[in-house]
């Protein structure tokens, strides 16, 4: 089956029906997205500017990671929970919309970047815990992964255009 | 202000009008792209908001950094949290410029402007005070009170601002 004849699948779950035609629990849903948004994005924009040097320069960049890890976690998986159920509600469109691929791309990059500054630059974090600069790898790792969120907000938010849709899809 | 049919009543309605109808409100609505490149920069911002205020509420709860004094991480972080309200608060009054009458009767709109007023008063006196005072001359009781109105009134700010797009 591919991935269009999935998500045509998806769409014709009573749940998926349910989510899209409910007047509460779709907006409510939406906005554990967005407040999950403050609590990953906000903690994970902190320590890219703690990569960059910009602020909280004299907390050790290990403390900083370690403490606020749990509550990126945490906003991460509410986020990717609430996510995929904005994407059940709405598969057949969502999958065709080009801003939809665009975020998934750039999630994967985001990810890609984060995978491969803990297997570099921060296996040895010891080393300069406390500098106010970080190495130029950890604030190349830190630059990007701003770029990739911002960018992933971006075209989150412009999912809800349709402006390339295709007629007749919605 | 206007007066209804012998009873004095205070009305905004007049000033909403006028903001739908200046020019800034025109030339945003008559756009394809403004109000959504608008609508994501208030949402960037909306993050780095989340993160600025989180931070020093959870040190304040003693949920995260406890061996970072309170004050120190306060006041790194404030320059973030003040560029941040900075670009909401101009990107949110283009968005309601462009659709301020849906805003004047839409119940989400005024939900997140009761809770936004007395979030922002909070933020740059009470808190502000508590979170960069002597930690052993405030007690700790006062900065977990504190952060938990914080957290509160910002979520709902958050919250209701998300519903605006959903109402009328």
């Amino acid at each position: 089956m591919s991935l269009l004849g999935i998500c045509e699948w998806l769409e014709k779950t009573p749940g998926s029906i349910a989510l899209h035609e409910s007047l509460w629990v779709y907006p409510l849903v939406e906005s554990v997205h967005v407040l999950t948004l403050c609590v990953f994005l906000g903690t994970a924009l902190l320590l890219d500017l703690r990569l960059l040097g910009l602020t909280m320069r004299r907390v050790p960049v290990s403390e900083a990671a370690g403490q606020l890890f749990r509550w990126m976690a945490a906003g991460f998986v509410l986020m990717v929970l609430s996510g995929s159920l904005l994407f059940y509600a709405i598969p057949v469109r969502t999958y065709l919309n080009i801003f939809f691929r665009i975020k998934v791309v750039m999630l994967v990059l985001a990810g890609l970047n984060a995978w491969v500054f803990h297997r570099t630059v921060y296996r040895r974090v010891a080393e300069w815990d406390l500098d106010p600069v970080t190495p130029r790898a950890a604030r190349v790792a830190g630059g990007l992964s701003l770029a990739l969120w911002a960018a992933i907000v971006v075209a989150g938010r412009m999912i809800a255009y349709n402006w390339f849709d295709k007629p007749g899809v919605h | 202000m206007c007066i209804e049919e012998g009873e004095f009543r205070l009305t905004l309605l007049p000033f909403f009008e006028w903001c739908e109808n200046s020019g800034v409100g025109h030339a945003i609505r008559d756009s394809l792209w403004l109000f959504p490149v608008i609508e994501s920069f208030h949402l960037l911002a909306l993050a780095l908001i989340g993160g600025a205020v989180l931070v020093v509420d959870l040190r304040l709860l003693g949920l995260v950094l406890r061996r970072q004094p309170v004050a120190s991480l306060a006041r790194e972080v404030h320059p973030w949290l003040v560029g941040g309200l900075a670009v909401m608060v101009t990107s949110g009054l283009l968005l309601f410029t462009s659709e301020a009458i849906k805003c004047y009767y839409s119940d989400a709109f005024r939900t997140k402007m009761t809770f936004l007023l007395p979030a922002i008063v909070f933020t740059f006196t009470v808190r502000r005070k508590v979170a960069t005072a002597d930690e052993a001359r405030v007690g700790p009781w006062w900065g977990k009170l504190v952060g938990l109105v914080s957290v509160t009134l910002w979520s709902v700010v958050g919250a209701a601002g998300r519903w605006i797009g959903f109402s009328g």
